[in-house]
């Protein structure tokens, strides 16, 4: 320690210098860009999405009536008619699609990250994921329409569903595992130190530490595939008429969506705009149920 | 009631680095037994070897005998069941952040499949007691998570937890080094009622901590145990040379 008195000494920072003040309006001015620069991008992001909502809004919301949620599709020429088949279709497809895939997803990010870190196996399901996450949704239509529906020489809901989990997986997996990779090393030693079986260490600690994450990354993929066509195509086909069968083809609100929108009926083009609209509601209320579901049980000051 | 350990020719490597050479050394039951040495000696990974944590670590291994009362750890049991008899507190607090209170006490008994209602409450309680954290948290069990408490609370928490699962070891990995010095003294405190029921190894960088706490101190450096005698004689007439140059600061 020096001995001389503090104001002899040359201080790293005098703040009153010229340089500094010059700095300081520099940094500040600096902030205020960098601030606006990120308020500009989020707005940029968010104003499409906002701006289909209002406009499905304005063409689908004055097609909206009870009749759509309760009758099925009308024949062609007559007025009227509704989507209650593809609404109830859609939901079982998802309902099979989430059943399959959430499972699958989240038990291969596990082993990824808890047992086969640094393994050959984990390497080539972690390729694989981000392989199968790249493929064109019609190319995973065309490869279910050929492993299964060709197979089972019919369409039907339970094919679509598979289709769709299996485009669910790859996201989920790898959600898993960047999640499970944030769960810091203590709290699995902590369990582990207490004689808690690895798996179950695996299970009931890391995996509910890192459940909000997980949550999401499920959210993100069934969202990503409730709005998918092209795999419904060839597998669930789509159905004018009830049906609850999985051995048969089903209607789905994407597929009922691309028929309305392709026709020349202007009855339909309306049809199809209102589909769009109800098909976004659903994804958003099935994305905040779960959110507030998985909220619920959170305590105070948990991180 | 705690029961003593026999360590006899333990080496310890993590990949190829020899981290314990031939450690041999007896830890007396019932009496809190202090580790102290430079950092990177070995201490950390000793108690880790005690318990059979060190082998969680892939690259890692251990030969030796670690013998608790007539168990021989490597041989006699599977590392779970070692672990629920030797409870472990880290150096930092680790509370699982999604439990509440009630939850991080109980969870070593959770998490092994114990449901009964009654005894789980009551090992919530003499547990916290013991940990001397009861008095602060039993209006909160069930409605704080773990993590929302102070670093001293959260220690005194993990050893809650630890107690909870009935170990008849406790192994102390720098329980205090992350902690102000009023939660120091206070967990200080609780070695020293605990060490009546359960046989205590506590590894610290602070001296006087070891000096308080402990009846015997074990000096390591560089992967070797260099003495082992009552905490008295090591740090008034120690034996060796570096023993007595760590312990005045000329070192380390």
């Amino acid at each position: 320690m020096s001995t001389q008195p503090l104001s002899n000494q040359r201080r790293p920072m005098d703040f009153q210098s010229k340089s500094m003040r010059i700095n300081s309006a520099w940094r500040s001015a600096m902030n205020y860009l960098v601030s606006g620069l990120s308020i500009l991008a989020t707005i940029i992001v968010i104003l499409p999405l906002i701006a289909i909502l209002f406009y499905l809004v304005y063409k689908g919301a004055s097609s909206l009536n009870l009749a759509f949620f309760t009758h099925i599709p009308a024949p062609v020429g007559e007025l009227g008619g509704g989507m209650a088949n593809s609404i109830v279709g859609s939901a079982i497809v998802l309902l099979l699609a989430s059943l399959m895939g959430i499972p699958i997803g989240i038990a291969a990010g596990v082993y990824l990250a808890e047992f086969g870190r640094g393994t050959a196996l984990a390497n080539a399901v972690r390729f694989t994921a981000d392989v199968l996450n790249g493929v064109p949704s019609i190319v995973m239509g065309i490869s279910i329409y050929s492993l299964i529906v060709m197979q089972q020489k019919h369409f039907s809901a339970l094919a679509g569903g598979v289709a769709l989990a299996i485009m669910m997986v790859p996201t989920i997996t790898r959600t898993t595992e960047e999640m499970l990779a944030t769960v810091p090393h203590a709290i699995r030693e902590a369990a582990l130190g207490l004689g808690v079986p690895k798996w179950r260490t695996a299970v009931s600690v890391s995996l509910r530490t890192a459940s909000p994450g997980i949550i999401t990354g499920c959210m993100l993929a069934f969202a990503r595939v409730a709005g998918e066509t092209a795999p419904l195509l060839f597998t669930a086909f789509g159905n004018q008429f009830w049906s609850f069968r999985l051995d048969q083809p089903i209607a789905a609100l994407p597929l009922q969506i691309y028929v309305y929108a392709i026709s020349p009926y202007d009855e339909w083009h309306r049809l199809a705009w209102a589909g769009s609209l109800v098909l976004i509601v659903m994804i958003m209320v099935s994305v905040t149920l779960v959110r507030i579901f998985a909220n619920r049980g959170v305590l105070k000051g948990g991180s | 009631m705690g029961v003593g350990i026999l360590v006899e020719n333990l080496n310890a490597w993590y990949g190829s680095t020899h981290t314990l050479q031939d450690i041999n050394l007896h830890i007396p039951a019932n009496h809190a037994t202090a580790l102290i040495g430079p950092s990177g000696c070995g201490k950390s990974t000793f108690v880790r070897c005690l318990n059979r944590m060190h082998e969680t670590n892939p690259v890692a291994r251990a030969t030796g005998v670690v013998k608790m009362g007539e168990i021989d750890i490597y041989k006699d049991a599977s590392p779970v069941e070692i672990r629920r008899r030797l409870g472990m507190v880290f150096q930092r607090p680790n509370p699982f952040p999604t439990m509440s209170i009630y939850d991080n006490v109980i969870s070593g008994l959770k998490l092994n499949g114990f449901r009964n209602r009654q005894i789980l409450d009551e090992t919530v309680e003499r547990s916290l007691k013991q940990a001397a954290l009861w008095e602060e948290v039993k209006d909160d069990l069930k409605k704080k998570s773990g993590a929302s408490l102070s670093g001293g609370q959260q220690q005194r928490m993990c050893i809650a937890r630890a107690l909870a699962v009935d170990p008849e070891v406790l192994l102390m990995d720098e329980p205090a080094s992350a902690l102000d010095p009023v939660s120091t003294s206070k967990i200080e405190d609780l070695i020293f009622q605990l060490k009546s029921q359960y046989t205590i190894v506590i590894v610290t960088h602070n001296m006087q901590q070891a000096a308080r706490v402990a009846e015997n101190t074990g000096f390591f450096l560089n992967g070797k145990m260099v003495e082992f005698d009552s905490t008295h004689k090591i740090f008034t007439n120690p034996r060796d040379k570096r023993t007595e140059d760590y312990i005045t600061g000329r070192f380390g």
